[in-house]
């Protein structure tokens, strides 16, 4: 029985070109009544929308904030249904006014049901939800999106980033859809593959001596002396709202309903906990019943100090100088939600695990072979953190699992064959003879 | 103290400029990153709540790099600050 796969409508905007509008302006609330500003995470002093990412106050992040009264009045499944695919189809959950001019056709993705690879998990019921499938192949489009959208609004002069690798390939792509020059910063050991695809799009690759910190902590500092709208980073209280999506697709491609368990890879935990914050939204404003969700984490055991917090019984995270992994896109040392991605495990029921490159590898090729699915490496640490998790007794063997496979595995096309012979299953060149093949055939029985 | 003799550079984020009458680099004396942070707070005293806790440690929210390097991989804020360093005080919640 071929397995079933949900999947909300299908695609035919062409890429890069204007968006559909979801909605017409009597549909859709308008800026001014649904996103009320922006607000301190950590002490609540409210702050005009801008590029600003740092409360005036007290250092917290800034956050985008709504009235979640007026979306409620206004956001329907109904509505939704009657939209394109694509992240703008939540558009009164987003913050930004409407659907930008030009965007890529982020989103949609499916959720498929993996019932091959269940069992070698140990659950029953795992569904996958496939964001390798993106415009620029993870789901950093989605985030990326958000922020280019408001990086148009604020007239700002370049796009940039700093990034694992993922991102590098998601700012340059969006920044070519609205015709902004893009300036990615990386580690100058990154894969290749990252590297040629973020060159692809026309974006200007900066390569690092140091790890993704150093980077990380250079953006900082050039932010503030360019101007540039660094996706990550002056643009972050938009950008961190595009992972909210994921949710809101797991739950309409659930039939408006949510899973008992999400697992999700943590790498500055932005992703994990927004996601948990798009379920919890979708609660708040009557798209879905509100029950309780276990929110689990994967982290490569070479770059852990979420999941070591968490092992520890702290929240208090304390930095990876120097991370040595495969899984370059979660090879974050010093995460910045990360305290916060500790809390939402905990508070949930759920936990986060560090999980071995063999094992990363090994789940690499699973669900390659038994789904189809060919995740980068961040998914192979996602899946083992569904086993793990498991093993630990967080997640029960009939309970329904979602998987977020994040990014594409030719992305990382060396991951796959850590720990097996090179070449495996693939044969030598024959002549292009009926014999030859049948000589080689015989010779595999 | 120890270190009295000694000063260093601290670079301000845009964000506290308005602390500092809108300097953007600070000279500040002290032996070791709590020094200078402490000394830095007593020249701008609009900063004190915003990198300090009541308890004196560093806000969570803010992450000292001493010459590049987080102050959390060397000694934290006891780390040993010399002549001519440059400290510099940038906001956690960024990136990823």
């Amino acid at each position: 029985m071929t397995a079933p796969t949900l999947t909300p409508p299908t695609w035919t905007a062409t890429p890069a070109s204007p968006a559909a509008t979801p909605a017409g302006p009597a549909a859709t609330a308008s800026h001014a009544q649904r996103i009320t500003g922006m607000a301190c995470r950590n002490c609540g002093l409210a702050q005009p929308l801008a590029v600003a990412y740092v409360c005036p106050a007290c250092f917290g992040p800034l956050e985008v904030t709504y009235d979640y009264d007026v979306i409620a009045a206004t956001l329907t499944r109904e509505t939704i249904a009657s939209r394109p695919p694509g992240i703008w189809r939540y558009l009164e959950l987003l913050p930004v006014d409407a659907p930008p001019a030009r965007s890529l056709p982020v989103g949609s993705t499916p959720l498929l049901r993996s019932d091959r690879l269940a069992p070698v998990l140990g659950v029953d019921r795992l569904w996958i939800k496939d964001d390798t499938r993106n415009p620029s192949l993870s789901f950093k489009d989605r985030p990326a999106a958000i922020a280019a959208a408001r990086a148009v609004d604020f007239a700002v002069p370049a796009l940039a980033c700093a990034s694992t690798g993922n991102l590098a390939g998601a700012t340059a792509a969006a920044a070519a859809a609205v015709g902004l020059p893009a300036y990615v910063f990386i580690p100058a050991d990154l894969e290749t593959a990252k590297v040629d695809h973020a060159l692809s799009y026309g974006a200007t690759v900066v390569p690092i001596d140091g790890t993704y910190d150093d980077v990380n902590r250079l953006c900082l500092e050039i932010a503030d002396e360019t101007g540039w709208g660094f996706i990550n980073i002056n643009l972050r209280p938009f950008y961190a709202e595009g992972s909210k999506t994921l949710a809101y697709e797991i739950a309409e491609s659930l039939g408006w309903r949510s899973p008992d368990v999400v697992v999700a890879p943590v790498a500055s935990g932005a992703m994990f906990t927004r996601v948990a914050r798009g379920f919890e939204e979708l609660a708040e404003i009557g798209l879905i019943e509100r029950r309780p969700i276990r929110f689990v984490g994967g982290q490569a055991a070479g770059c852990s100090p979420v999941a070591t917090a968490y092992e520890a019984g702290t929240d208090v995270i304390e930095p990876v100088r120097q991370p040595d992994t495969i899984v370059r896109s979660l090879a974050i040392g010093n995460p910045a939600d990360g305290r916060y991605a500790v809390e939402l495990a905990r508070d949930s029921g759920g936990s986060v695990e560090a999980i071995a490159d063999a094992v990363t590898a090994e789940l690499i090729r699973d669900v390659a072979r038994l789904e189809g699915i060919f995740p980068e490496t961040a998914g192979g640490v996602t899946l083992g953190a569904v086993a793990a998790a498991r093993r630990r007794g967080v997640i029960h063997k009939d309970d329904e699992v979602v998987a977020l496979l994040t990014g594409n595995g030719l992305k990382t096309p060396d991951a796959r064959t850590l720990g097996v012979a090179a070449g495996v299953g693939l044969a030598p060149v024959l002549r292009p003879s009926l014999s030859a093949f049948e000589a080689w055939l015989a010779a595999q029985s | 103290m120890a270190g009295g003799a000694v000063v260093s550079t601290v670079r301000i984020p845009p964000t506290l400029r308005t602390a500092t009458g809108g300097e953007k680099l600070v000279s500040v004396p002290g032996g070791t990153v709590r020094e200078v942070i402490r000394g830095l707070v007593d020249a701008h005293p609009g900063l004190e709540s915003q990198l300090l806790t009541q308890d004196g440690d560093l806000n969570r929210f803010v992450n000292a790099f001493l010459n590049d390097t987080d102050v959390r991989h060397l000694q934290a804020l006891e780390t040993h600050v010399g002549d001519g360093d440059t400290l510099v005080l940038l906001p956690a919640m960024a990136g990823g």
